[in-house]
């Protein structure tokens, strides 16, 4: 391609200002980028208003194609699974059977925890549903690891509040549009989830990778090493995670962090739950009204 | 790359419309991202960026030099980067452009795509600097990400090639 020679304007004063004009508006909006960028770094939360509005738009027909590629998705699936039920209803009796032992214990479990607690008066506060809903995208082309949930300020979700799918633990809403919600994953690189182990009640703390593993981190000084297939769920300490939830399976062993692999897998999101976060920090207390200037009360 | 010519008698777009339509296809390619991709990694090429510096390589003048900076807001708006990276970087790799552009003579494709390959690892690279944390695991991700959108550029040039046909006039 020859090099073009029309950005040349000629003895032309006015082509010449205006092509002027053209590389000052361009330097501008370099200089308007940089600020921007420079106020969204130290205050993340500032532009919150204007991507939720955009986000508004861009769910429907994501959710649309959420949907339909969801069903096509299944085919292949429900193919592979005719061929394979045979073998994997023998191996599920013979699991059946060693389960049954366990099971029963664990409801003689379950029916003396649930005496106990009575005869504490725990107070516990149940996981309350607020929303079900798609994921429908996630930020794939970003480094972040972002997801947008079909539903928002309409159907109750707010600022915080932690979002399960099936398998696990998912993230937790970051801010909400009045239909959409955007979730920080519990993969991206800025997400920290206060977990346990569920083999000792070990606490640790799950922090982002950003390469779809979390980092299991210890937060204690007691010696303990972290094992493959280490379970990990969510021990609510910070009052946004509901407790109990699973969160990661340890990949690699390590004594003050291992690599883990969530649940939730992000490539299959599909539905999510929002809950009411745990135990939410108290409202601010409200401004002290004005007193009243004392009016002398007339004596009787 | 040799596209058949528009056939003969057939009217060019409006000038309204021929303005419009590199905005628009740039603005398309941003939209990419919230598709329902559902991915576990950020893999997806910045198809908004490739089409933009098609644009560029292609046909100059089809987008002023301000161009770069409200298609990146719009980018950041929907991509998850923190909002005013796309918009600094785009720019960026346009005024790169015009100064690599500026002193080449004449040009083939497989230059214009050397130079695109420089802009689309500049501009990835500073967006995960801006985005995620030092410490993150990202890097990996990040190179395969910008071989893919390498590779990727010739077909969104084709894109843009087809685009400008039925626009130029």
């Amino acid at each position: 391609m020859a090099p073009s020679r029309d950005r040349r304007p000629g003895f032309s004063r006015r082509a010449q200002y205006s092509l002027f004009l053209t590389y000052i508006l361009g330097i501008a909006g370099a200089v308007v980028g940089g600020v921007l960028l420079a106020l969204s770094t130290f205050n993340p939360v500032a532009f919150n208003a204007l991507r939720a509005a955009v986000a508004e738009l861009t769910a429907p027909p994501a959710a649309l194609l959420a949907g339909a590629g969801s069903q096509l998705a299944s085919v292949p699936d429900a193919i592979a699974s005719h061929f394979q039920v045979r073998s994997e209803n023998r191996q599920l009796r013979a699991r059946l059977n060693q389960a049954r032992g366990a099971l029963l214990a664990g409801r003689q479990a379950q029916i003396e925890n649930a005496r106990l607690r009575r005869l504490l008066v725990l107070r516990d506060r149940l996981p309350e549903t607020i929303a079900a809903a798609r994921i429908v995208s996630t930020s794939a082309s970003s480094t972040r690891r972002f997801g947008l949930l079909n539903a928002g300020s309409f159907q109750g979700v707010a600022d915080g509040q932690p979002v399960t799918g099936p398998e696990g633990l998912i993230g937790r809403v970051l801010y909400v549009g009045p239909d959409t919600a955007r979730v920080l994953l519990i993969t991206d690189p800025e997400s920290v989830v206060p977990v346990r182990r569920t083999r000792d009640g070990r606490p640790a703390l799950a922090a982002g990778r950003g390469d779809g593993l979390v980092d299991v981190r210890t937060i204690d000084t007691a010696d303990g090493r972290f094992r493959p297939g280490d379970l990990f769920v969510t021990s609510g300490t910070g009052g946004i995670f509901v407790p109990g939830v699973p969160v990661a399976r340890v990949l690699r062993a390590g004594t003050d962090s291992a690599p883990a692999r969530p649940f939730a897998r992000p490539d299959s999101l599909d539905v999510a739950l929002v809950h009411r976060a745990f135990m939410p920090p108290p409202p601010a207390p409200p401004a002290p009204a004005p007193e009243p200037s004392p009016t002398p009360t007339p004596e009787p | 790359m040799t596209l058949p010519a528009r056939p003969l008698f057939q009217e060019p777009l409006p000038p309204g419309r021929a303005r419009l339509l590199p905005w628009a296809s740039v603005l398309a390619g941003s939209l990419a991202t919230t598709l329902p991709w559902n991915a576990s990694l950020g893999l997806l090429p910045p198809l908004g960026l490739l089409l933009m510096l098609a644009w560029r390589l292609l046909a100059p003048l089809s987008l002023r030099v301000w161009a770069p900076a409200l298609l990146g807001l719009f980018d950041d708006l929907v991509s998850g980067q923190p909002l005013g990276s796309a918009m600094l970087l785009w720019t960026l790799a346009f005024f790169l452009v015009e100064a690599l552009e500026a002193r080449s003579g004449m040009r083939d494709f497989a230059q214009s795509w050397a130079i695109a390959a420089v802009a689309i690892a500049l501009v990835l690279a500073g967006g995960r600097l801006f985005a995620s944390p030092l410490s993150a695991y990202v890097d990996g991700v990040l190179v395969l990400q910008i071989i893919l959108s390498v590779l990727l550029f010739p077909a969104a040039a084709r894109l843009v090639a087809w685009i400008d046909l039925k626009r130029a006039r």
